[in-house]
C-alpha cells in the first residue's frame, strides 16, 4: 500500500502514545499525530491544548491551537494557566506526554525554535518558544518532529528554547528540573530514542526504504545505529483511520 | 478602576482616549482567534507609534501592529498563526532587520506575569524554563533596565527554594509582573458598564485585564445588564475593570470569535502574501487600514459572501466544512 513519508511519521509518532496518555499537541502534524493515536490504539488518551481545551472533540483539523475547532464539546474550556497547571499537576502531570516540534535538536534532544545566528541580530527569526519550553520543562515524557536534515540535527544548537536532557543523565536535576524529558524524536526518515545511561540520542528505527547510513549522513553529530530495526510500515487500518477520520481535506497531510 | 455606569463611546474614541505614544499594552487573544483585530487597526490608522506590547502568543493582531510600525518593544512567547504562518512574517522581518526590541518567555512565563500584575505581587515562581537560554539571554540590557522605570532590573531569576525541599523543587524561576497602561479584549458579549462574558477558551484575557491600569472592551454583542446578570456565572470580566466598551461587530475578524464566526483562511493566505515584502504590504496597509475609516468599511471589503462563509454553525461555533485550503 503507496504512503507518504508524512503519513509514515504521523504513524509512528501515533504508536508512541499509550492508552491513558493525556496528550498535549501542537499545530499541524503533533495535532494528526495525537488524533491518529487516540483512533488507533489508544481510545481512553486524552487529547489537550496548552490554549486550555481539555478533551477536544476534533470534527475537524484545527490549523491553530487557538482554532475554534479544539473548543468544541471539550470537557472544560479552560485557561492557559489552567492548561499548564496540568502538566506540572503532582496528581496529573506524570500522565502527560508533550509533543514538540523545533528548527534545530541537539544530541541531548535540547530544542531551539527561536533563532538562528546570534540572539541580539538574528540570521533567521522563528516564532519562539510558545509553550514549548513549558511543556518541555514540565512533562513525562515528550516526542519531537524533525525535518531530518544535517542543518537541523546539530552539535550546538544556536539558541536553547526547550530543555531536553540538557548535558547529560544528571543536567535536569541540575537545573532543578522534573524526572521526565525526551522520549522519541520522530523524523521524515526514522524515530530515534534517548540512552537511557548517557541520554544521548540513538537510532531506534528507520523507515522501509531508509538505511541506517543515510539516516547517519543527515544527523549532524554522531549515533549509535547498532540497535537500529526496520519501522513496521503503516497497516492499512492505520492509514484509513489517518486519512478519513483524522484529516479528510488533507489540511495536514497534503 | 471604574465604576461608571455607561462606558460605550466609538473605537476611534477609546483608542485616542487610552492607547498613547509609547503606552505599555497587552491584546487579548491568541494566534488566530479573538485578537481585538477592529482596535489593532484602528491603533494603525490613528498612528500611533512607540507602543510596548506584552504578548504571549497574539498572532494575528501582534503581527499587524509590528507591520504597522506601531510597536518599539515587544516581549513575546510565540509570533506564528497556525499554518497560515508559521512565524509571523512582518514580525521575522523586524526583528531580522533589528527595528523591534524583542525579549522571549513562554507562554506559562508570560501568563504568570500578567496573573502577577493581577494579583499585585511582584513577581510569581515557576520552573518553566530553567537550563534555558530564555533564562540566560536577555533582549532588554541590563543598562537599558536601568534607565527605563518600567521594566524591571531583571529579566528573570533564578532561586533556591526557600522552602527546601518542600514541594519537590530544588530551584525556581521567578518572573516579574506585567503592569500595562491598557488591555485591549475583544468578547462576545458586554453591557454598557463594562460586564463581560467570554465564550470558548478565555486564553489569558481575564488576568491581561486585571493587569492594567486601563481596559477597553469591544464586543459581538452590547447587552442589557438585566440579561447579563440573569447567567452571572458566564461573565468572567467584572465591570470596574473595564474603562471604554465598543460595540463592533466581527470585531475579532479576520480572526476568529468563537459561536459568531471563524477566521478568515482566504484573508489570512491573502495576508501572508502581502507582508512578504515592504511594498506589497504598504499596498495592503493603503488598501485594508488607511483606506476604511471604521471596521464596518473594512468588513465590507471582504464582502458579504465571504463574511456568511465563516458564520459559525450553532452547534459546533465554527463554520464547518469552511474551504480552508
Amino acid at each position: 500500500m503507496d504512503y507518504s513519508p508524512r503519513e509514515m511519521m504521523a504513524i509512528a509518532a501515533a504508536r508512541e502514545i499509550r492508552d491513558g496518555d493525556i496528550v498535549f499537541c501542537g499545530t499541524g502534524i503533533s495535532m494528526l499525530a495525537a488524533m491518529a493515536g487516540k483512533h488507533i490504539s489508544a481510545p481512553n488518551s486524552v487529547i489537550f491544548f496548552e490554549t486550555g481545551a481539555i478533551d477536544s472533540q476534533l470534527e475537524e483539523v484545527p490549523l491553530a491551537v487557538a482554532d475554534p475547532r479544539v473548543m468544541f464539546r471539550t470537557s472544560v474550556n479552560g485557561s492557559l494557566a489552567d492548561a499548564f497547571a496540568t502538566m506540572q499537576n503532582r496528581f496529573t502531570g506524570a500522565h502527560v506526554v508533550g509533543i514538540l516540534g523545533a528548527a534545530q535538536i541537539d544530541r541531548y534532544g535540547n530544542l531551539n525554535s527561536t533563532v538562528i545566528g546570534d540572539y541580539e541580530k538574528p540570521a533567521v527569526r522563528f516564532s519562539g518558544s510558545g509553550g514549548a519550553a513549558d511543556v518541555a520543562s514540565f512533562v513525562n515524557r515528550t516526542i519531537i518532529f524533525m525535518q531530518h536534515e544535517k542543518r537541523k540535527f546539530v552539535q550546538k544548537l544556536d539558541y536553547m528554547t526547550s530543555a531536553g536532557w540538557l548535558d547529560g543523565p544528571e543536567g535536569r536535576k541540575n537545573a532543578g528540573l522534573g524526572g521526565g524529558g525526551p522520549w522519541a524524536v520522530v523524523t521524515n526518515m526514522a524515530v530515534m530514542g534517548f540512552e537511557e545511561e548517557t541520554k544521548e540520542m540513538y537510532l531506534r528505527e528507520y523507515y522501509p526504504g531508509v538505511t541506517p547510513r543515510q539516516v547517519l549522513d543527515k544527523t549532524g553529530f554522531e549515533i549509535d545505529i547498532s540497535r537500529a530495526r526496520e519501522t513496521p510500515p503503516p497497516t492499512p487500518r492505520e492509514l484509513k483511520i489517518l486519512r478519513e477520520q483524522c484529516d479528510p481535506q488533507k489540511l495536514i497531510l497534503g | 478602576m471604574n465604576t461608571n455606569s455607561d462606558k460605550v463611546m466609538d473605537l476611534s474614541e477609546a483608542v485616542r482616549r487610552y492607547v498613547a505614544e509609547g503606552c505599555h499594552i497587552s491584546i487579548g487573544g491568541f494566534t488566530l482567534n479573538r485578537n481585538p483585530m477592529a482596535a489593532v487597526y484602528e491603533i494603525i490608522r490613528q498612528r500611533i507609534k512607540g507602543l510596548h506590547l506584552y504578548a504571549h502568543s497574539n498572532g494575528q493582531g501582534m503581527d499587524e501592529l509590528v507591520g504597522g510600525g506601531c510597536l518599539a518593544k515587544l516581549e513575546i512567547a510565540y509570533g506564528g498563526t497556525g499554518r497560515f504562518a508559521s512565524t509571523c512574517i512582518r514580525f521575522k522581518k523586524a526583528v531580522q532587520e533589528g527595528s523591534l526590541q524583542v525579549e522571549d518567555y513562554s507562554n506559562y512565563q508570560m501568563t504568570l506575569r500578567f496573573l502577577a500584575g493581577a494579583m499585585g505581587v511582584p513577581f510569581l515562581p515557576t520552573r518553566s524554563g530553567l537550563g534555558t537560554d530564555i533564562i540566560e539571554k536577555w533582549g532588554f540590557s541590563r543598562e537599558m533596565r536601568k534607565a527605563d522605570p518600567r521594566l524591571p532590573d531583571y529579566k528573570l531569576r533564578v532561586v533556591e527554594n526557600p522552602f527546601g525541599s518542600w514541594g519537590d523543587a530544588e530551584k525556581l524561576v521567578l518572573v516579574p509582573a506585567i503592569h500595562t497602561d491598557v488591555a485591549i479584549v475583544h468578547v462576545q458579549k458586554a453591557d454598557r458598564q463594562g460586564t463581560a462574558r467570554i465564550e470558548g477558551l478565555p486564553f489569558t484575557d481575564v488576568e491581561q485585564i486585571k493587569a492594567s491600569k486601563h481596559v477597553i472592551l469591544t464586543c459581538e454583542e452590547l447587552a442589557d445588564t438585566d440579561e447579563m446578570r440573569q447567567n452571572p456565572d458566564l461573565n468572567q470580566i467584572p465591570f470596574f475593570c473595564v474603562d471604554a466598551v465598543v460595540h463592533v461587530p466581527f470585531g475579532a475578524y479576520p480572526t476568529a470569535c468563537y459561536r459568531y464566526y471563524d477566521y478568515d483562511p482566504a484573508y489570512l493566505s491573502d495576508y501572508s502574501k502581502y507582508a512578504q515584502k515592504d511594498e506589497s504590504f504598504k499596498t495592503y496597509l493603503e488598501k485594508f487600514v488607511y483606506g476604511v475609516s471604521n471596521h464596518r468599511e473594512f468588513s465590507e471589503l471582504a464582502g458579504k459572501e465571504r463574511l456568511q462563509s465563516i458564520k459559525a454553525d450553532p452547534r459546533t461555533g465554527y463554520a464547518v466544512n469552511l474551504d480552508r485550503r
